[in-house]
């Protein structure tokens, strides 16, 4: 199957690896379950093999700075 | 007296619901009859109003506990119902019990072994996800039940159960008594409550349905004396006595074994009371009124909504030591000044400690009592005692003053008080600044201070808070002060500068003005200006260099004036402003760089010289320019708006052209050969155009009008030019053609069929039919153009009126959606639970307040290092 195209004002996703995760929830002193959530099923992870728990790193074209990152927890509705 | 405090961590809160035992064993005194007080006026043993439950009358002990009246807190009483009514609040959770559990043995109508599962998930859910996740699970749970028929448990076949708003249950349209819910509903064991979210321990589903109902203490239903002797007795009160009643009449039927249909009616009045007991504001129930029709306020209403308990007595503090009243403007005061009446001054006061050192100052105070300024109001003894301070006295209290006591002196020159106008939509809103006691009755503040509160002085009111605290003040003064606000948060720039009459006075120094040094010396002193060296020694001294005696000798800066023709990099108009080592080379100061929130050259002298010399500045400049017109004269007259004749001639041809192509427009459109846009009607086609067609119209006689009024720079042309007030499209509307009326976008097309008034022909689309208005305001308008005028105007009054409303509502949505998130030290947004909203504030983690447009300027930054090297 040919590669679904994301729209052009979905920004991109990407899985963080167990050990990217460990860092980043380390780096904020939080827990899983104080990054903001995003559902498994939202379309926009639809190309990603995310499950509960994970977390995905959002690049955003920002007008402030260019571009930032953010980071959603995966969690099932 | 020694207090001990006893130290008590709360670990945690378990809610449920009173039951029967409970409420009896609680209760102080058994309710018996509706009478509220004896021929004597004495409460009636077992009465509403019965001693044993609480005191509000002073002098009396309570017949309960012996306490006096503010001791006594008040003791429940309890009323035995003779018949259990619903609780109506209850109601849902009864009917969902109802319908889930079976109707003969009273288990949940799911297998044992899916019961089984279930306890399992919720409690994983519980503990992972929380509370949340639980309740949607029990509820996703009782709607799969719905269609259960059968028990699993006894085989018993289920009946379908119905409600009846607001409280009466059906099972097959046979009536379900509250006695035969209650029975039900006693059945259901305490494991198979766990599945429905009920812990039974605390809340046996049984207790929903009221056997006994609790009577509040009386100090939660004060009775109030009237000045005519007659008691007036709480709501709540009344309402009880209307179900005590009910009630004993209930009792005397059904001992007398009255019809069934009787005890029924009586049976439902109950249930009505007692339901507008708890909410007299169900859906289906007319509310309980008293007789003056209006509707009594019962339990839900007290705490409930706007006026109630939570948001009008807790979240709404009240506040002593504040003021307010009408504000009036007052150029001379500093920008963090505030000017308070006399009369409030010896009202509002200051708490000061005695210590050795201050004795005799305070002692003054003491002396002078509190008549006269600057004297005192009180003292506080160090064991907290409060003594007025009065003529009879003031000996004995001035032998007693010693080290430790507290002097509430009065408010003086130099005192910080925080000052605020509501709305308070941001944080400009509330100010710090420092007490000016003036004469007179209004408050008074610098002109360029009204930007950030948005105040005028059209009647607009200000408030003032005295903080009573060093720490309280200490902070006001740090982080509120007007001088800390100057830049803002918003936008980067500076929220206060000058206006109007400011402007003005600065654009025409700045522009042609020249003065003897005898005048300027004289118009800087005004300004508050005291060092004249950087004023060249010669006869005549032009406006730039009056100007420039304010700005530092190492500033340098280059920006756009309103004058400027292409606001673009390398601007050559003769009005760019340069500023070169402290001198105004070149250019008109006006709005666009003394305006509030315009320009960076506040924004840059904030930056350079610190907030206290950027308001310092604003202050001077201020006065500059004031008095600069106070010299040199100005005023606007109705004549600054006339036109020479060809002038006159020149707009009429214009119009009179718009019009004829307009006539041309509309005959191609009833012939049919108008050509349609892409996407439009015809009819639209030409709406677009007509208008296109007026609008420039418009323009070409506001730049008529622009053409021949600037030849003449009349005062009225500089304040427009200067940008301190009006724009030249308000000119060319006073002086030629106010031009087309939009109403919602569109020329005017309502009113009539097929007309906007009826002196038109119907479909008549002539501009002058559709609310064009050819004349101006001074020559007046003839009535369908007045008429045309008014419907805008009104139209933009409602539209005012409507969003006001709104807009407050939305900000309150938001401000309490976002009141706990803050910046954390890791430049991280979180919430009040620490979890993440923004993982870098503003994505850029940047203080626009502190930063140049949302950016970091790092080369001007390392220019400025390599000039300190």
């Amino acid at each position: 199957m040919a590669e679904k195209k994301q729209h052009i004002l979905v920004p991109a996703h990407k899985k963080l690896s167990e050990k990217e995760k460990e860092e980043l929830l380390k780096k904020y002193n939080i827990t899983l379950k104080d990054l903001p959530k995003i559902l498994a099923k939202d379309p926009a992870l639809a190309e990603l093999d995310v499950k509960e728990g994970d977390v995905v790193k959002i690049l955003r074209k920002s007008r402030t700075a260019g571009e930032s990152s953010y980071y959603r927890g995966v969690v099932n509705g | 007296m020694s207090e001990e405090y006893i130290y008590k961590q709360v670990r945690s809160i378990v809610f449920g619901m009173l039951n029967p035992r409970q409420i009896k064993k609680m209760s102080a005194v058994k309710v018996v009859t509706p009478e509220l007080y004896d021929k004597e006026g004495y409460p009636v043993d077992g009465g509403l109003m019965d001693l044993k439950m609480g005191v509000i009358d002073p002098g009396l002990r309570c017949k309960t506990c012996g306490s006096k009246l503010k001791e006594c807190p008040g003791h429940f009483g309890y009323i035995e119902l003779a018949r259990p009514v619903i609780h109506i609040n209850f109601v849902s959770l009864i009917f969902n019990l109802l319908k889930s559990t079976c109707r003969d043995c009273g288990r949940i109508l799911l297998p044992q072994a899916k019961a089984e599962k279930l306890k399992e998930r919720l409690d994983a859910a519980g503990k992972d996800v929380g509370p949340e996740a639980r309740r949607k699970l029990i509820k996703s749970m009782m709607t799969s039940l719905k269609t259960t028929n059968k028990c699993p448990h006894c085989k018993a076949r289920q009946q379908k159960i119905t409600i009846e708003k607001p409280s009466t249950f059906f099972e097959n349209d046979k009536r379900l008594t509250a006695i035969e819910t209650r029975a039900r509903l006693e059945r259901l064991s305490d494991d198979d409550c766990e599945l429905f979210g009920i812990n039974a321990k605390t809340m046996r589903p049984e207790w929903a349905v009221l056997t006994i109902l609790p009577i509040p203490p009386l100090t939660m239903r004060p009775s109030i004396t009237l000045e005519s002797g007659e008691r007036s007795e709480d709501d709540l009160t009344h309402k009880l006595g209307d179900i005590v009643r009910i009630n004993q009449r209930l009792f005397e039927n059904i001992n007398a074994g009255a019809p069934e249909i009787i005890i029924e009616d009586l049976w439902d009045l109950l249930k009505y009371h007692v339901t507008t007991y708890f909410n007299n504001e169900v859906a289906q129930l007319p509310p309980a009124r008293h007789r003056s029709g209006q509707p009594l306020k019962t339990l839900t209403e007290r705490i409930k909504s706007k006026e109630g308990r939570i948001r009008y007595n807790l979240a709404g503090k009240r506040t002593n030591f504040s003021a307010r009243t009408v504000i009036s403007p007052d150029p001379m005061l500093r920008l963090n000044e505030v000017g308070v009446p006399f009369v409030m001054a010896t009202k509002l006061t200051v708490p000061e400690r005695v210590t050795s050192w201050n004795m005799d100052y305070l002692k003054k105070f003491v002396t002078t009592g509190p008549k006269k300024y600057p004297g005192a109001n009180y003292i506080i003894r160090p064991d907290g005692r409060k003594k007025k301070i009065t003529d009879e006295t003031k000996e004995q209290l001035l032998e007693e003053l010693q080290p430790g006591f507290i002097v509430e002196r009065h408010l003086m020159d130099g005192d910080i008080a925080i000052y605020n106008r509501q709305p308070s939509l941001h944080r400009m809103s509330m100010m710090c600044h420092r007490v000016r006691v003036l004469p007179g009755r209004t408050f008074r503040m610098n002109p360029s201070v009204c930007n950030p509160y948005n105040a005028d002085f059209d009647g607009d009111e200000m408030n003032l808070h005295i903080p009573q605290t060093e720490e309280a003040r200490a902070e006001a003064e740090v982080i509120m002060d007007v001088h800390m606000q100057l830049i803002s948060p918003g936008y980067g720039l500076s929220v206060m500068g000058c206006i109007h009459d400011s402007i003005s006075g600065n654009f025409l120094l700045t522009k042609e003005l020249s003065f003897s040094r005898k005048d300027a010396v004289k118009i800087l002193l005004s300004a508050g200006v005291d060092d004249f060296s950087k004023l060249p020694n010669k006869e005549m001294i032009n406006g730039k260099e009056i100007f420039s005696v304010l700005i530092p000798d190492d500033f340098s800066y280059s920006g756009h004036s309103n004058l400027c023709k292409k606001k673009v990099e390398g601007c050559e108009d003769p009005a760019h402003v340069i500023i070169e080592k402290g001198k105004l080379r070149q250019g008109v100061i006006d709005g666009a760089n003394l305006g509030k929130g315009s320009g960076w050259m506040l924004r840059d002298l904030h930056q350079k010289y610190g907030e206290e010399f950027a308001a310092d500045f604003i202050s001077k400049v201020s006065k500059l320019g004031i008095n600069v017109l106070l010299n040199h004269g100005f005023s606007a007259a109705i004549s600054d708006t006339d036109l020479p004749e060809v002038a006159k001639q020149k707009i009429k041809q214009v119009i009179d052209e718009a019009h004829i192509l307009v006539a041309d427009l509309i005959k191609s459109y009833e012939e049919e050969t108008l050509e349609t846009f892409p996407g439009k009607t015809r009819k639209e086609t030409l709406e677009l155009k007509i208008l296109e067609t007026l609008n420039k119209a418009r323009n070409k006689s506001i730049s008529i009008v622009t053409e021949y009024s600037t030849k003449r720079d009349t005062d009225t042309i500089i304040m427009a030019k200067s940008g301190a007030r009006g724009s030249l499209l308000q000119l060319a509307q006073i002086a030629a053609t106010v031009g087309q009326q939009a109403l919602r976008g569109r020329r005017v097309d309502i009113g009539f069929t097929g007309r906007t008034l009826p002196y038109f022909q119907k479909n008549d689309l002539m501009p002058k039919a559709r609310g064009f208005i050819s004349d101006g305001y001074k020559a007046g308008m003839s009535p369908s153009e007045f008429f045309f005028q008014a419907m805008t105007g009104r139209d933009s009054l409602m539209d005012t009126a409507l969003r006001t409303p709104k807009s407050g509502y939305l900000y309150r949505r938001l401000s309490n959606a976002m009141q706990d998130l803050k910046v954390d030290y890791d430049n991280t947004v979180r919430d009040a639970s620490n979890k993440i909203i923004q993982f870098n504030y503003g994505e850029d983690g940047v203080d626009v307040s502190k930063s140049v447009g949302g950016k970091i300027d790092v080369r001007k930054i390392i220019r400025a290092a390599l000039e300190v090297m």
